[in-house]
């Protein structure tokens, strides 16, 4: 079946994929005036949304003071994380939300250029996008003096990867982009002063970007009545697995996993692994925590395993994953993950100790502490959640550890 | 390699370095249309990079062996890219993949024999709502089983 028409997706809620002229964005910016963008966004308390959740009216305020005349705005379409795809659909559908969203970035900070980097996985849409971007031109909403204003320059070029999930790290996008490996860079300094090329950079997520022209829109205040008081608005879910609807959801924060369960049609779960491979995961017990910063955290991506899921492969596949993507410049998430990928080895052939797991737990510790960036951080989140929510599957199954069916 | 087939390269590259520019940011768009052209990025031709944009072989090779998508060995004109990541391997991978190796008669990893097919595993390709996924070059493939996906190989050139 071919892919070319990715229409499959289910759509709710009415925060971001409600209906906005083409252009309006960028003209209430104009309207509003650099200071007044600041103050909307600051209001509506948006923050990342890739996962670390960084508040953007601060990451656009730390820009647009650092003082250099060239800046850049870089959106992050490198979405590597597995089981997340709502760049995709946004991209795909709602080009135009995006590219206004870099423009309105771009007037707010004062930088003249954009780059969207989008993985290298991604390149049957490079057409499409690029179609889009001479579309804008030509209706003067990009190029020079934008909407006819004097000295309001911005242009939006695309950049491919080429297949390396830690470049959706922002310095390593940068380094990326530059043309070195993508291996991410000590912080400070962050890219809101020293970016790409040594200039100020924003990298904002794409759903962070589309989220801006409507908060300019409606107000600050408006996004902001919508999700939880410390995660405001909606957020898009991107739901896979063991379900009879998978696709992207728009919904609130603060819904709890059993909401979205029953939303997407998912029976006899056991299991929901919220964040993707370096999120953790949730078993039936605790399926009343809501999904938002201040509780379960996460870059959209939601996987849904049901009752016949053997967990300690899942647990395989997700550092599996880590083992192969880690850049390896850092020592405890090169060798960490691979001494974790053993472990699992070891449970699944039954040679293992308690005593070894034990010291397998003390090195997630240690990876969280040590690792350079966010990979090696939360990479051992999986493991320490898995083990722990289900250690009786795991550890009480006779033989093999309950590695047979899958 | 033939002293016509390094000069032709030669000018191919330095082609790209017009298009591009010859900066070092200029680096990884130049290799991935090598890449695409050349469906490998050959030893002469990581030096011819690095002449034209004034850095040392040893860092093209270095950003080369960095990114999964850039080769510095020949690999078939087709490169088939099955996701593995857990939620397509979950809805059946394994039985797709079983089927293409049968089909081609190589496994995972390889290249047929006509250079027609390089078939290789990747991670999540953003398609876990509409698993098993892969794709085809840059086209994507959804909702395989083992008969579509084989047919999908069959018509590729």
């Amino acid at each position: 079946m071919l892919a070319t028409k990715i229409q499959e997706t289910r759509r709710e809620g009415s925060l971001l994929f409600r209906h906005l002229e083409p252009g309006a964005g960028i003209k209430k910016a104009l309207e509003l005036g650099r200071d007044n963008i600041l103050f909307e966004v600051k209001e509506s308390k948006l923050k990342g949304r890739g996962g670390a959740g960084f508040p953007t009216s601060t990451k656009w305020m730390l820009t647009a003071a650092a003082q250099n005349p060239v800046k850049y705005v870089v959106c992050n379409a490198d979405e590597g994380e597995p089981g997340t795809f709502k760049d995709r659909v946004l991209l795909m559908d709602y080009p135009q939300l995006v590219f206004e969203g870099m423009a309105i970035g771009g007037f707010t900070v004062g930088a003249k250029q954009g780059i969207l980097y989008l993985r290298g996985e991604y390149e049957y849409m490079l057409a499409g996008l690029e179609e889009h971007l001479a579309k804008m031109r030509k209706d003067k909403q990009l190029g020079n003096a934008i909407l006819g204003v004097a000295g309001f320059d911005f242009d939006i070029s695309i950049r491919l990867g080429s297949g390396a999930y830690v470049c959706g790290e922002e310095t390593a996008l940068i380094e990326s982009l530059e043309g070195q490996r993508g291996e991410p860079r000590n912080r400070p300094p962050y890219p809101v002063n020293t970016g790409y090329m040594g200039c100020p950079t924003t990298v904002n997520n794409v759903e962070t970007l589309a989220t801006i022209p409507h908060i300019l829109m409606n107000g600050g205040l408006w996004y902001a009545k919508h999700g939880t008081d410390k995660s405001t608005g909606s957020k898009l879910f991107s739901v896979s697995g063991d379900c009879a609807l998978p696709g992207v959801y728009e919904l609130p924060w603060g819904i709890t996993v059993q909401e979205l369960l029953d939303k997407v049609g998912a029976k006899r779960t056991k299991a929901v692994q919220i964040g993707g491979a370096s999120g953790i995961c949730v078993p039936k017990s605790q399926f009343d925590r809501k999904i938002a910063y201040e509780d379960i955290a996460t870059g959209g991506s939601i996987m849904i395993f049901n009752e016949d899921r053997s967990m300690i492969h899942i647990l395989k596949n997700f550092m599996e994953f880590f083992v192969e993507e880690s850049c390896g410049q850092c020592t405890p998430c090169r060798i960490g993950n691979k001494r974790l990928l053993e472990g699992i080895e070891m449970i699944e052939n039954n040679s293992y100790t308690f005593a070894y797991i034990r010291t397998l737990k003390e090195l997630c510790k240690t990876m969280q502490l040590s690792s350079k960036c966010g990979l090696g951080q939360s990479s051992p989140n999986a493991f320490l959640s898995i083990l722990e929510n289900f250690k009786d599957e795991i550890f009480n199954t006779n033989g093999n550890g309950g590695a047979n069916g899958k | 390699m033939l002293v016509y087939e390094k000069n032709a390269l030669t000018e191919e590259i330095e082609g790209l370095a017009k298009k591009h520019g010859t900066d070092r940011s200029a680096l990884l768009p130049i290799l991935q249309d090598l890449q695409k052209a050349h469906h490998a990025i050959s030893d002469f031709a990581q030096q011819e990079v690095a002449r034209v944009l004034d850095i040392h072989p040893v860092e093209v090779f270095s950003v080369i062996s960095f990114y999964h998508f850039l080769r510095p060995e020949t690999t078939g004109r087709n490169i088939v890219r099955l996701c593995k990541t857990i939620v397509c391997d979950l809805a059946g991978k394994e039985a797709v993949q079983k089927a293409i190796e049968r089909e081609l008669g190589i496994k995972f990893g390889e290249t047929t024999k006509d250079k027609r097919i390089t078939l290789e595993f990747t991670n999540c390709l953003g398609m876990c709502d509409q698993g098993p996924a892969m794709i085809v070059n840059e086209r994507v493939y959804t909702k395989l089983d083992p008969e579509t996906a084989c047919e999908i190989l069959r018509t590729i050139k």
